[in-house]
């Protein structure tokens, strides 16, 4: 005997299940299919699984904590980096939130340039998703198919914002940049070029009988479920549930767009991934509306914060929708330099904990597929 | 030069340049497989690329030509590490089992003509009897690697592997029955020189499950799942590194030589061709074929497990049945 | 009925996988989109908005020299702490205070970590003796740039950067801006 008890904490917890066939295994964390440092321990009887756990914490960043010791403004880097693939959503959700609290005014144009970038965003990261649940699923081929439109999505994010990825681009009462007619141009003609692309999706992957058994009948997360663990976003509109924070409680301009929420009431992997096929073209709609409508203006509030500035006292809360659910930024202020407290809701989080449930019982393939469908980032769960 | 009667207690004994044919042959085989094993690697890798709107290998050589015997050279430099836990002999027997039967599965190939090192009358059989080594290959690198990952593979091997060998052998029976011989020369020789007179043409439906079941005798994808890279890591080599991976791989690649060129032989009229037939028909149409392989492989998605299963029990097992019996009947009448 | 069924749909399956081949096989015959790295670049119309690591901004008058007028803001505002900007030693009568002069390097508070100004009897010199930027740190996040009160500072748009040491990313950004004035009027000159 050791004097160190053998595996982690975590191996300990779960070990004793009494049965003699069953296999403990450790997806993760290194593992091709968890994109990231997601940990899931699995007790397999056979192929099938009896249980599961994620675990989590490989990658904490203590955002939060983060936020109580450096200023109002200095927090900005750190929005872009909790869910890097839907970054300005969370660039918005911060910057929401302390204007609420400060009674910021955005200007006009401000507005309509963060539901196109957001939007655009939006649609990248659907298109990630898709490249790479597609590579869970062992389909080599659209993840390539996928990042060549990403790219073109990306040369034009970078034209306000300066960066590909994780950007740092809204301020508050605005943006840090205007949008340049070449953008907009650059833009319109590429809404029509994604639309186009969208069909050849469909036919490769969306039609085809081997993904339609792997998705179709797998994972069910019914209401039930998305309301007790929480889930948002495409997992809640899988499950036939019109919930979409842009609809439930409008925030900046998007009550003047028309667009549809698309709801799947099978609330299968299947019904997952329509929806965000079907929000990809929802996005496109809204960007075309915006880019039609957007006002002349300044980008950025005249009574814009300087660099040392404060909030004043008290508390707001403001959410968004990512690509992956509500997002919420709660943030409080005591009037010091830096923020009293900042909480932050990920809907990662939220939808990897219906997983467990979820994957009771299904087949280590379907596991996978599951995973896949909940769209986790990983750096997003553990903030 | 003909081996009449393989039941015979030494056939070789009584033919010595038979001996020296079959030197000769396996020499060149060896050279064959690992030429085209290295060629196919980089033309599936180029496949890839094209697919996918990228260029491929590129750097080493004109067009990355020289790429894959880099990586081989690679592969060769590696440390060989065997797992702790593991059982060492049985852990490195796997590759050299699953690599050596390959090449007695190449002997009874009619290539050309006269371009063949043995010709027997049961050569279909011989074929199908050694393609049963792969799957025991398969399952001792699982078990014997112990690893977990490993273990499902080989469990995911053993399944696949038996079960398809099933239609496979009853797709292929139904062209022997309607030749009334199990020797590919002969085979090969009823067939004429344009498309409607090969077999594919009278027995498309055996063409069909027996291209299904290769690709899963061959674990390609879509049935690659005892590898499946985002299920099980690597599957059954998840704990092999430089040439015990090398082997399997080598090996899967010499596999669906060995299944393709079947494949010519029994459905596609072999080294018949309307003009000039000879091997290079037969390569040609081995090329094509996997070329339909490697298509196929960056195309799709891979299949669940028993979504695999269901389909080789409850499609491909009644349907070969049935192919067989109406051709048996068509036969009789 | 049901076996007619099953068939209908296991056909329909085959023509999906058909046009699925059928895509792939058109991708095949199109042309590459790779950017050949080291024999082809990123055009530089893609470049003119990528915001690399900050550099100083030449002034009008001499191109040698920033704008800069040591307010330490972006210092500060820096959330990554990567900034470090030397002061030219205000000018001392007493020579004992005269070695604590420069100010601590990093700035840690948000508070400039400098004293008053002294006395002005002669002026004290602006700008900036050094200024460097530890780049390993930066979050590109543009707070810096945009708190500059005298804009004298901008993205660079260096793309092609890679190095072993970490030592490298340290930019003297001084030096850098009189390097890239030298070559500036060197080529005017041409
Ligand atoms: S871009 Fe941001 S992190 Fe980088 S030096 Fe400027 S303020 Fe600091
Ligand atoms: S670069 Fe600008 S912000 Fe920084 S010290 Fe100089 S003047 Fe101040």
């Amino acid at each position: 005997m050791s004097v160190f008890p053998k595996g982690d904490f975590y191996t300990r917890h779960f070990q004793p299940s009494g049965k003699e066939e069953t296999l403990v295994v450790n997806m993760g964390p290194q593992h091709p299919s968890t994109h990231g440092v997601l940990r899931i321990i699995v007790e397999l009887d056979g192929e099938y699984i009896l249980r599961c756990e994620p675990v989590l914490g490989y990658v904490h960043r203590m955002h939060e904590k983060m936020g109580e010791n450096r200023s109002w403004v200095q927090y900005w880097p750190n929005t872009g980096r909790v869910d890097y693939l839907h970054a300005l959503a969370w660039n918005w959700a911060y910057a929401g939130a302390v204007e609420k609290l400060a009674g910021i005014e955005v200007p006009e144009r401000a507005e309509y340039i963060r539901v196109i970038t957001c939007e655009l965003n939006r649609v990248s990261s659907h298109l990630l998703w898709w490249g790479a649940y597609l590579l869970d699923l062992g389909a080599f081929t659209p993840i390539m198919y996928a990042f060549d439109d990403r790219e073109e999505i990306m040369d034009m994010l970078q034209m306000p914002t300066g960066s590909r990825l994780t950007y740092c681009y809204y301020r508050f009462g605005g943006v840090s940049a205007d949008l340049s007619d070449e953008f907009l141009k650059r833009l319109s003609r590429f809404i029509p070029y994604l639309r186009s692309r969208l069909p050849m999706y469909r036919d490769l992957v969306t039609e085809n009988v081997i993904l339609r058994k792997r998705v179709e009948d797998v994972g069910h997360i019914d209401e039930d479920m998305c309301r007790r663990y929480g889930c948002t976003g495409p997992v809640v509109r899988g499950a036939g549930v019109a919930y979409d924070v842009r609809k439930a409680e409008p925030y900046s301009v998007y009550d003047r767009f028309d667009f549809r929420i698309p709801t799947y009431p099978e609330a299968d992997a299947f019904a997952r991934y329509m929806v965000r096929m079907d929000e990809i073209e929802e996005s496109l709609k809204i960007i075309e509306q915006a880019i039609a409508t957007i006002p002349d203006g300044p980008y950025l509030s005249k009574s814009a914060p300087k660099p040392k500035w404060s909030a004043p006292k008290g508390e707001a809360c403001f959410a968004v929708e990512g690509a992956r659910g509500k997002i919420t930024y709660y943030v409080a202020s005591d009037g010091g330099r830096t923020p009293y407290r900042v909480k932050l809701r990920s809907p990662s989080y939220c939808n990897l904990s219906c997983f467990a449930e979820a994957a009771k019982g299904v087949i280590l393939a379907d596991a996978v597929s599951i995973l896949g469908s909940l769209d986790l980032v990983i750096p997003e769960i553990d903030r | 030069m003909n081996i009449s009667n393989w039941t015979a207690p030494d056939p070789f004994v009584t033919t010595p340049d038979m001996l020296i044919r079959l030197v000769v042959g396996l020499l060149a085989l060896a050279a064959f497989v690992g030429a085209n094993a290295t060629i196919l690697v980089y033309v599936e890798r180029k496949v890839a690329g094209f697919i996918q709107r990228r260029p491929g290998p590129f750097e080493v050589g004109p067009q990355g030509i020289l790429q894959t015997i880099a990586d081989a050279a690679k592969l060769i430099g590696k440390q060989l590490v065997t797992p702790r836990g593991s059982d060492g002999f049985l852990f490195w027997l796997a590759p050299i089992v699953g690599f050596l039967p390959v090449f007695v599965m190449f002997l009874p190939i009619p290539w050309g003509e006269s371009t063949y090192v043995v010709q027997s009358d049961v050569g279909v059989l011989l074929i199908l009897a050694f393609a049963g080594f792969g799957v025991l290959s398969l399952c001792l690198a699982g078990w014997a690697s112990a690893s977990k990952w490993g273990l499902i593979g080989a469990a995911r091997a053993v399944a696949q592997s038996v079960g398809y060998e099933i239609p496979l052998l009853l797709a292929v029976l139904a062209v022997c029955f309607s030749h009334g011989s199990m020797d590919l020369m002969a085979i090969v020789k009823e067939q004429g020189g344009w498309p409607w007179q090969w077999n594919v043409a009278t027995q498309p439906l055996a063409f069909f499950i027996y291209f299904v079941c290769a690709l899963a005798e061959t674990n390609r994808a879509p049935f690659d799942l005892p590898e499946a890279e985002s299920e099980l890591t690597a599957g059954f080599h998840t704990e092999y590194s430089g040439m015990g991976f090398g082997l399997f791989f080598l090996a899967e690649y010499a596999n669906m030589i060995v299944v393709c060129s079947m494949a010519t032989a029994l459905f596609l009229g072999g080294f018949q061709g309307p003009a000039a037939p000879g091997p290079w028909w037969f390569l040609l149409k081995v090329y094509g074929l996997l070329l339909v392989m490697m298509w196929m492989r960056w195309t799709y998605p891979r299949v669940r497990f028993d979504q695999l299963l269901n389909l080789n029990w409850k499609w491909l097992l009644p349907l070969a049945t049935l192919n067989l019996l109406a051709t048996a009947v068509a036969l009789k009448l | 009925m049901g076996v007619i069924k099953e068939f209908a749909e296991a056909l329909k399956g085959l023509k999906s996988l058909i046009v699925g081949l059928g895509i792939t096989g058109k991708e095949f015959a199109k042309p590459g989109v790779t950017v050949h790295y080291p024999r082809k670049v990123v055009a530089d119309k893609d470049l003119v908005t990528y915001r690399g690591h900050i550099e100083l901004v030449g002034s009008k008058n001499d191109p040698a020299m920033p704008p800069c007028i040591t307010c330490l803001m972006c210092q500060s505002v820096c959330p990554s702490g990567c900034i470090k900007i030397i002061k030219h030693p205000p000018p001392k009568k007493d020579p004992a205070a005269d070695k604590n002069a420069p100010p601590e390097a990093y700035a840690s508070g948000l508070e400039p970590k400098t004293k008053a100004a002294p006395p002005a009897k002669e002026k004290p010199v602006k700008t900036p003796k050094g200024f460097i930027l530890d780049y390993n740190y930066c979050s590109l996040c543009g707070l810096c740039v945009q708190s500059c009160p005298v804009d004298s500072l901008r993205f660079s748009t260096e793309f092609y950067i890679a190095d072993p040491s970490k030592k490298a990313f340290v930019y003297d950004l001084m030096a850098r801006l009189k390097a890239q004035a030298g070559t500036a009027t060197a080529k005017e000159k041409e």
